[in-house]
């Protein structure tokens, strides 16, 4: 069962902050949730021999490429912050 | 003619723009100004787009030259997860408030192209994530048959939007329901189609294996007409496919007892067993059918539909485009922006998503589910070499009150009979049957049919019947 311990560390790696309230909320209800779909625990399938998907991706071939730049004033013009036609984002590795 | 132009069907107002008792202008304005008038209380539009002269004026010259597509100078409600270029899609979240679409999703160019008109973005579960639309960032919308209830979700928008006369018809998506479930509340029909049947591409993802756009209408009729008209294999979607028809007979209907267990001596169960007696006084045989995992399949689905969320929102950082909150660091910029576009389910899924997805736990709960799902749908396959459709009802309870269901797993309990055909990328209709009247108050319920992938014409034909309907 989830602890607030559990549902901290799930925070984190999704990246999203929780609050120490709700913390225990989501945490009381993780318990509730879980122990629904828990139930398939007592179910004996087998899932070591991995059934291929009947629905899957499928890739096609590249080709018929738009014209360059068709739409880069459109994608750019959703950026929340822009050089240009750049995107402009925190620096990431420091030089000190 | 007694009707406003605003309460036509599909095929009613397609009839009267060519007998000249209207133009495409009028029915537009009908449309418009039902939708201002009533709005405000009902909240199903996000935003009424402003009048597109250039498409209603195509759209009336297109018919005065004898253009017999039935979408002409149809206006449509549009939910808010399907991009319209130019125009703002929010999935009705924070995260998105400010996200103009750059492309049309296939289906909206399917349905410019066939003539219909927009006439805004509607209301819904935020990231399709609900059953009420009570999750969405911009309030819950209203049911017209009883304001002090739900109209369902997670496409709640436009249901209120067709039950209200708001707009002819409407459209939708259906991850665990989110078209017949709202269809049910409202009095509607509402069409899941056959996964892959109709083009992914353009709509905003929730959960990707099992996500299909389709129709929320008046009439049996317009929901062929509408699905008729957005379906087909897309290159853009590499799921998409043309499906291979089935004979569209009906003749033996199958009901799952098993299921109908935990609503024994409901209102819907009574009204639910009405229709089965008239099907049957129709000439129909009712068969009882057996299907083991509709037990577990439940659980199976939400462990499935919260991996995919998780995966699916990943994409959303404050980086490119949406919520962009600004920290110390780059990391701080992905925590806030995500802490502060997400709404409470959206986060709730996404760390049950991780949690079911981390290296500990994927054995016990993801891949089991998905082994679950595959042998459903073997089962639903075995069970439709005896019956031609799989009958439920839609939901087990005529529309809620807003507010009753606060706990997350009340709610999840609501989609028992419509995840089905999501897990197993069956199509299913929701048809309403008489409704229920509750507290002095005509509420709507649907009964559910499924068939086997490719069988849509067989849920028009069963569902027609259901309404005496002529297809």
């Amino acid at each position: 069962m989830a602890s607030v311990d559990d549902v901290k560390k799930l925070a984190a790696l999704a990246r999203i902050g929780v609050g120490e309230a709700e913390l225990e909320k989501f945490a009381k209800e993780f318990d509730g949730i879980l122990a629904y779909v828990g139930q398939l625990d007592a179910l004996s399938v087998d899932t070591k021999e991995r059934v291929l998907p009947a629905v899957r991706n499928v890739m096609r071939e590249d080709g018929e490429p738009h014209a360059p730049g068709a739409y880069t004033e459109a994608l750019a013009k959703q950026f929340p912050e822009r050089e240009g036609n750049y995107l402009s984002v925190k620096q990431i590795i420091s030089h000190d | 003619m007694t009707k406003a132009l605003n309460e036509l069907t599909i095929a009613e107002a397609a009839r009267a723009l060519r007998a000249k008792e209207c133009t495409v202008r009028e029915l537009w304005d009908a449309c418009v100004s039902e939708s201002k008038k009533r709005n405000g209380e009902l909240n199903a539009y996000l935003e009424l787009f402003e009048a597109d002269d250039v498409a209603i004026e195509a759209a009336q010259k297109r018919i005065d030259e004898g253009d017999t597509s039935m979408l002409c100078g149809i206006p449509l409600a549009m939910k808010d997860n399907i991009l319209i270029e130019g125009h703002i899609a929010s999935a009705s979240s924070k995260m998105l408030a400010n996200y103009v679409a750059t492309y049309d999703a296939t289906i909206t160019k399917k349905l410019k192209e066939a003539g219909a008109l927009f006439l805004g973005r509607t209301n819904m579960d935020e990231f399709a994530l609900g059953g009420s639309t009570e999750n969405s960032a911009y309030g819950v919308t209203k049911n017209p048959h009883d304001l002090t209830r739900v109209a369902g979700g997670t496409s709640g928008g436009s249901a209120t939007a067709v039950a209200a006369h708001m707009a002819i018809a409407g459209l939708g998506t259906d991850t665990g329901g989110s078209l017949r479930n709202p269809a049910s509340y409202c009095g509607l029909i509402g069409l899941k189609p056959t996964y892959g049947a109709v083009s992914r591409s353009g709509l905003i993802a929730a959960v990707s294996s099992f996500d299909q756009a389709g129709p929320l209408t008046k009439t049996v009729a317009d929901a062929k007409a509408l699905f008729d008209v957005i379906r087909g294999k897309d290159l853009m979607d590499s799921t998409s496919i043309d499906t291979v028809a089935i004979p569209e007979k009906v003749q033996r209907i199958g009901v799952l007892a098993s299921l109908m267990k935990g609503i024994a001596g409901t209102p819907v169960e009574i009204q639910f067993n009405k229709t089965i007696d008239y099907l049957r006084s129709r000439g129909m045989e009712i068969v009882e059918v057996t299907i083991p995992s509709v037990s577990p399949a439940l659980a199976a689905y939400y462990i499935i539909n919260f991996a995919e969320v998780s995966t699916n929102m990943a994409r959303f950082d404050g980086i490119r485009y949406g919520m962009a909150v600004r920290g110390k660091t780059l990391l701080e910029d992905y925590v806030q922006s995500r802490t502060e576009g997400f709404g409470q389910e959206t986060k709730r899924r996404i760390l049950l998503g991780t949690y079911v997805l981390s290296a500990g736990y994927i054995d016990a709960y993801y891949r089991k589910a998905n082994s679950v799902r595959e042998l459903l749908r073997a089962e639903y396959a075995k069970a439709f070499e005896a019956v031609d459709v799989i009958a439920t009802p839609t939901m087990p309870t005529p529309a809620f009150t807003i507010g009753a269901k606060a706990d997350p797993v009340s709610l999840y309990l609501e989609d028992v009979f419509t995840v089905m055909a999501n897990l197993t990328g069956t199509p299913a209709i929701s048809i309403p049957m008489e409704s229920i009247v509750e507290n002095g108050k005509e509420l709507p319920a649907g009964i559910q049919f499924s068939a086997p992938h490719g069988g849509e014409e067989r849920l028009f034909n069963i569902g027609a019947l259901v309404r005496g309907e002529k297809m």
